[in-house]
């Protein structure tokens, strides 16, 4: 269902295998998607799913995560999806420190609607909505959830699809908000737009890792989580309450 | 929550939106009128193993509730006018879903930030469609502290047994009103849970194939898999563009609520037995009107009252029933357009002397504002 040189297929294959890796069940699974091309991946996926409004998946699983902690929680959004249209949820459940696993697939602008520019559109990019150029500078996501307060934050290429597995499991393991940053091709918008053709796309997206799109591990703490920090609040409002 | 068992069979002071918060997971976001509630569920729900969870904003705050009941939470927000106007589209989510929940709406004076501190009931369309698409919730109005607490625990056992939002629209009066108040023994009150699947585990259906029915729904983490989506969708959860699937979906929305209507509608009557005047009233103003009917007695008007306790859906039998003996309807309510009034209309049709009592400057509908429109001489 996905266009011809896109990644989100290589991103899907990778959380798959780190969930196979993890020995995750379908049963204690649930995987929370957004609004996008990268938001309908919930539909190929046997775990339970939740595919909600645009923007607002972690605000979503930030109530299933607190109610049961004991599940997996998983949120795939896109970068209209995460960081433009729910960048405020996004940065505050990185600040929350809620433990979740985002995957955000960055594609550099909306996929699904026509290719527009969005936060991650680098300046002077062009989309058809920026068909002059971007005026506007992009988000650094990693930077972005370090910035807030995530625990982990790992941004790979979908050249690297194993290394992205890696990263996935380093992600979903890890208590504490956790991003994991795919960065991948959109041949149909981004790349027909700035005039780069499908393989070429990907490896322009090689030739720039590194350069002004550093990828790897770049933000990891162990900050203890919500859920923990709350079981703490509990505990001292019941001893206060006992005592009354 | 131990203290208010200790106290429960001693009559005491409770305020009207603490009422409201004696409900398991709260998530909300500050707002004036609804602040007290956050507070107590701040402070109550943690000491029962329960969860308060204070989101970015309001949207985020319905997205945590629908996210925490589908994990099996009952789980409720509160809110006042403009972060009402933004959970808008994620109570379209819940519609959806079908994921039952309770959003407090304590109503304020608008538009936009208008009289932020002073009482109205100008949602009473926007609780009914204020979301985009064909959908329908169910809406309760309390009246008093009293109801305040026992309509909330009514207002989890319809999200439960219906599997949809119910949206408690108070307003400023109740919410911030102080009462002498008797909480039921636990037991007293019926609490409904939502059905869960039967049988072992495994892959399941949340949603009903038959159009008026209610399926039973799992919790995320049960061992039962399933799928929930905000896109249209077969029986399954999953993604279906197909056009009889989409008007089965639609028509359940609305099917699950019209077959069970008179499970939903609830109507209390003060003096209608001989009424010829009949005042239409809910909320606080149902006070008011009461006690417009007593003194329109006292001056030889057989008055009586018609308070509202649902108001979505609408009470339209119970009013028709009552309005073809009487001669005159009046419906005060707090907004400029008779919200509720213009439905009354629609029922009662264009020839009934309907009369509309609307006051919409931040002041209380008082009784001698609803006896101004009969016609009995002033004293």
């Amino acid at each position: 269902m996905w266009c011809p040189g896109c990644g989100n297929g290589i991103v899907l294959g990778a959380l798959l295998r780190a969930f196979e890796e993890l020995g995750y069940e379908n049963g204690d699974t649930v995987v929370v998607t957004g609004i996008g091309c990268w938001g309908k991946a919930d539909d190929y996926l046997a775990t339970c799913a939740l595919h909600v409004t645009h923007g607002r998946a972690l605000a979503f699983a930030t109530g299933i995560k607190v109610y049961k902690p004991e599940l997996n929680v998983v949120v795939l959004m896109g970068d209209g999806d995460g960081v433009t249209i729910g960048g405020n949820h996004f940065i505050h459940a990185a600040r929350r420190n809620i433990d979740l696993t985002a995957v955000i697939v960055n594609n550099f602008n909306y996929g699904m609607t026509g290719g527009q520019v969005s936060a991650t559109t680098g300046a002077d990019r062009y989309t058809s909505t920026t068909p002059y150029g971007n005026p506007e500078r992009e988000f650094d996501i990693c930077a972005l959830a370090g910035a807030a307060g995530a625990n982990y934050a790992a941004r790979e290429t979908v050249f690297d699809g194993w290394q992205l597995q890696q990263r996935m499991k380093e992600g979903l393991t890890r208590k504490g908000f956790a991003l994991v940053e795919a960065v991948s091709p959109c041949p149909t918008h981004f790349g027909r737009y700035n005039q780069i053709d499908g393989p070429d796309l990907l490896r322009r997206l090689r030739e720039v890792a590194g350069d002004g799109l550093v990828c790897g591990l770049l933000i990891d703490r162990n900050a203890p989580d919500f859920n923990a920090r709350y079981r703490e609040v509990q505990a001292w409002a019941q001893k206060r309450n006992d005592r009354n | 929550m131990r203290r208010v068992r200790q106290l429960q069979r001693e009559p005491r002071l409770i305020q009207g939106n603490l009422a409201m918060a004696e409900g398991a997971l709260y998530a909300g976001y500050p707002i004036t009128l609804s602040s007290e509630i956050a507070s107590e569920c701040a402070r109550i729900l943690p000491q029962s193993g329960g969860v308060y969870l204070q989101m970015e904003d309001e949207i985020a705050s319905l997205a945590a509730v629908v996210g925490a009941s589908l994990a099996g939470a009952k789980a409720f927000t509160a809110t006042s006018g403009p972060g009402f106007s933004l959970m808008q589209e994620n109570l379209g989510m819940a519609v959806m879903g079908e994921v039952p929940c309770v959003v407090i709406d304590v109503q304020r004076s608008g538009p936009a930030t208008g009289l932020a501190t002073k009482p109205a009931q100008s949602d009473i369309m926007q609780v009914r469609w204020g979301r985009h698409g064909d959908q329908a919730v169910i809406a309760l109005s309390p009246s008093s502290a009293g109801e305040c607490f026992c309509l909330m625990v009514q207002a989890f056992n319809l999200a439960e047994r219906f599997r949809v939002p119910v949206v408690f629209a108070a307003e400023e009066i109740v919410a911030h009103m102080r009462e002498n108040f008797v909480s039921p023994a636990p037991g007293e009150i019926e609490v409904v849970d939502r059905k869960a699947p039967q049988g072992p585990p495994g892959r399941c259906e949340p949603f009903a194939r038959d159009a008026g029915a209610v399926a039973p729904v799992p919790a995320f983490g049960s061992g039962f898999v399933f799928h929930v989506s905000t896109s249209m969708h077969g029986p399954d959860g999953f993604s279906n563009n197909d056009p009889a699937v989409a008007a089965w979906k639609v028509e359940r929305l609305h099917r699950k609520l019209d077959l069970h209507r008179d499970e939903i509608v609830m109507t209390r009557e003060f003096y209608t037995d001989d009424a010829e005047v009949l005042f239409i009233a809910f909320g606080a103003v149902t006070r008011a009107a009461r006690a417009a009917a007593l003194e329109a007695r006292k001056n030889g008007v057989k008055a009586g009252l018609l308070q509202l306790i649902t108001i979505w859906p609408f009470p339209d039998r119970e009013i028709a029933a009552l309005a073809e003996k009487a001669r005159t309807v009046v419906v005060p309510e707090m907004n400029y357009a008779g919200q509720a009034a213009l439905e009354v209309r629609r029922i009662l049709g264009p020839e009934k002397d309907i009369r509309r009592v609307n006051k919409y400057n931040g002041r209380i509908i008082a009784p001698r504002d609803v006896l101004a429109a009969l016609d009995f001489p002033a004293k």
